[in-house]
């Protein structure tokens, strides 16, 4: 009972003070309400970017997901954050210089055209919903799991307190109460594995302690190759996808993260264009410190779980290994009757099934950390969740009643009633989000790690080139967005959900997995905006001077 | 008038060629087409592939922003005086 004590003080208390800077920092104008009236203090700013990226995946299920692929997993690691190399160098700057306030702005007048404007609405409408229906979905997941409550309850908790603050706030709202999620969740994120590293090896840092001996004097690393071995896994630190799957997939991460609207509006925030660049290189600090600390979660879990469960006897197994049994997140089936674990790679033999998301969520409790640890853990589940899903709330809504109302249908709208389309549009978008979030549609699940690829194969593109050729036209980038978008939904929907005859991975064009397509879909966005941009006019002089105009300092 | 913009955006653009060539060795060499040959070296318990895949290349990541902020901090300053 007492553990469920400090997982409702902590919850409790952070979630009071989110709500009391909801309260404090409403907006007044659509310029705070989309962009936070540019006059967001840096740190709070670079904050934000990093809890809005930092999602319930990368909190929950990443490092599960490299404990148990290994090598595989690195594609995660890199590509989440060498995008934010792309969009400091490639994107922020020359954006928030352009000074607007979203994406299809710039889109629409580099463009000079409202068709130009409508395909990116439509993109960024795409790529946004299917990110936030999976933040929903994890939301009710943490509530239900450390609140004992089911996960449709959770999910109505999770879309009140988001719908809260995100219609109120807007993007003012959302950026004050970005900056303590961060440092909830990397708080929360931090101490057990600092905890995990002391027991394991004597070194305090996660990131030295996964490359040093263990207690029996031999380095993790090579200890859990050789259990791997053993047990008939791949080898931990070389992996089983094809190198060229594992380039693309990287590839594809990395120009998405660099393409996402709710990423790229984060720089639509800061004061002046230096301050873009700088910001950049903080979040991705920030960003850093969870992404190297999460291999070495990895590392140690999955050390410790094999050594934990392996050939032991059931009976014998501890506590946390029960508590776990009763959420159905791991099972274990005695199959040959010995009473013992048999856990390994041939499904024939192996008798436990143990879901990725166990592993930063139970890793306190398998190291035998206090019960405030494990509060703790819930009130950073939970501030990743909420944090990327109001992020996305806004970009939905100022779509709407930006991009669309304003812009394309109705442009003699005033500023006030702008901003309550803005507040409708983002309470609609919640009730959307959250219906997909109690009943998630299969796509969902297919979905979410696509949205890179989608976000790869239409914005990153079209934006680079805006910046970088003062030739590229309206009728090249738009025929380029459209052939990627489209054929990434193709590839998409034949491969991962069995439409237009389906196929397996045997069936894969060059051996290329869904989620490394984004690279392909690009390069064919790339190539038919060149083609298609020397056959027609070059851009307005107004264009190319507003072109020019971005450039400068 | 023409001439000094003309600079500022080449002196950019060779800052920009030079640092996304680090970005892609380290990530897309070091990490993923050389993996295996990297392997053959080890630091502490890290063989060095895995190493810059898990770890090294995200830290390169950071250090290449910070050094395009300071060159370009410096080129602006040089360029609006």
């Amino acid at each position: 009972m007492e553990q469920q004590l400090w997982i409702w003080i902590m919850v409790g208390v952070t979630f009071t003070l989110y709500i009391g800077i909801a309260i404090w920092s409403r907006a007044s104008s659509t310029k705070e309400f989309y962009v936070a009236g540019e006059g967001v203090s840096p740190l709070a700013n670079v904050l934000a970017t990093a809890a809005d990226w930092m999602s319930a995946a990368s909190f929950i299920s990443m490092a599960g997901i490299i404990s148990f692929t290994g090598y595989d997993g690195s594609v995660y690691l890199m590509g989440w954050t060498g995008g934010y190399v792309l969009l400091a160098l490639l994107l922020a700057p020359y954006l928030r210089k352009f000074g607007q306030f979203t994406v299809p702005d710039f889109i629409g007048d580099r463009y000079y055209s409202k068709t130009a404007r409508a395909v990116a609405v439509f993109c960024a409408l795409i790529v946004s919903f299917t990110y936030i229906a999976g933040q929903m979905r994890g939301v009710g997941l943490v509530f239900s799991r450390y609140l004992s409550v089911d996960i449709n309850t959770g999910v109505f908790i999770g879309m009140g307190i988001v719908l809260f603050y995100a219609v109120l706030g807007g993007m003012k709202g959302i950026t004050y109460t970005q900056a303590p999620q961060y440092c909830v969740l990397i708080f929360a994120f931090l101490v057990p594995a600092i905890f995990i590293s002391m027991i394991m090896t004597g070194v305090a840092i996660p990131q030295i302690g996964m490359g040093l001996e263990g207690a029996d004097g031999i380095y993790l690393l090579e200890k859990l190759d050789g259990l791997h071995k053993e047990l008939g896994f791949h080898q931990y630190t070389s992996g089983s996808k094809s190198t060229l799957d594992v380039f693309l997939i990287t590839a594809a991460l990395m120009m998405g993260t660099a393409g996402l609207p709710h990423v790229i509006v984060r720089f639509f925030t800061v004061k002046k264009v230096r301050d873009a660049r700088k910001s950049a290189g903080w979040a991705l600090l920030f960003i850093a410190i969870l992404y190297t600390t999460a291999p070495a979660i990895a590392v140690f879990a999955r050390t410790n779980l094999i050594q934990t469960v392996s050939n032991k006897s059931y009976e014998t197994l501890p506590e946390w290994f029960s508590n776990w049994e009763t959420t159905g997140l791991l099972t274990y089936t005695d199959k040959n009757l010995d009473g013992l674990v048999q856990y390994v790679a041939d499904p024939e033999i192996n008798e436990l099934v143990i879901d990725k998301d166990i592993i930063v969520m139970a890793n306190p409790e398998i190291a035998d950390l206090p019960n405030w640890v494990i509060g703790l853990m819930a009130a950073g589940a939970l501030a990743a969740a909420l944090s990327t899903a109001a992020g996305l709330l806004l970009v939905i809504s100022s779509s709407v009643s930006h991009d669309l109302l304003k812009k394309i249908i109705y442009p003699k709208i005033t500023d006030k009633e702008e901003l309550i389309a803005a507040r409708v549009a983002s309470v609609f978008a919640v009730i959307l989000a959250g219906y997909f979030g109690i009943n998630p549609p299969d796509f969902v699940a297919a979905t979410v790690a696509l949205a890179f690829g989608l976000a790869a194969a239409s914005f990153f593109p079209a934006i680079v080139m805006g910046i970088f050729s003062k030739r590229m036209n309206k009728e090249g980038v738009i025929s380029g967005m459209v052939v990627g978008i489209s054929l990434m939904l193709f590839y998409m929907m034949k491969f991962k959900l069995g439409f237009f005859g389906g196929g397996t991975s045997e069936d894969w064009w060059f051996g290329v997995s869904p989620e490394g397509f984004g690279t392909l879909a690009m390069c064919a966005n790339i190539l038919v905006a060149i083609l298609i941009s020397y056959r027609t006019p070059a851009p307005p002089k107004a264009v190319q001077l507003m072109v020019d105009e971005i450039r400068k300092p | 008038m023409e001439k000094p913009d003309n600079t500022y955006w080449r002196t950019n653009l060779k800052y920009l060629s030079i640092l996304l060539s680090i970005w892609f060795l380290v990530s897309f060499g070091f990490g993923i087409l050389f993996a295996n040959f990297m392997n053959q070296f080890q630091i502490g318990g890290f063989k060095l592939g895995f190493w810059f895949a898990q770890q090294g290349s995200i830290y390169v990541f950071v250090v290449l922003i910070f050094l395009y902020v300071f060159l370009m901090n410096r080129l602006d300053d040089k360029t609006l005086e």
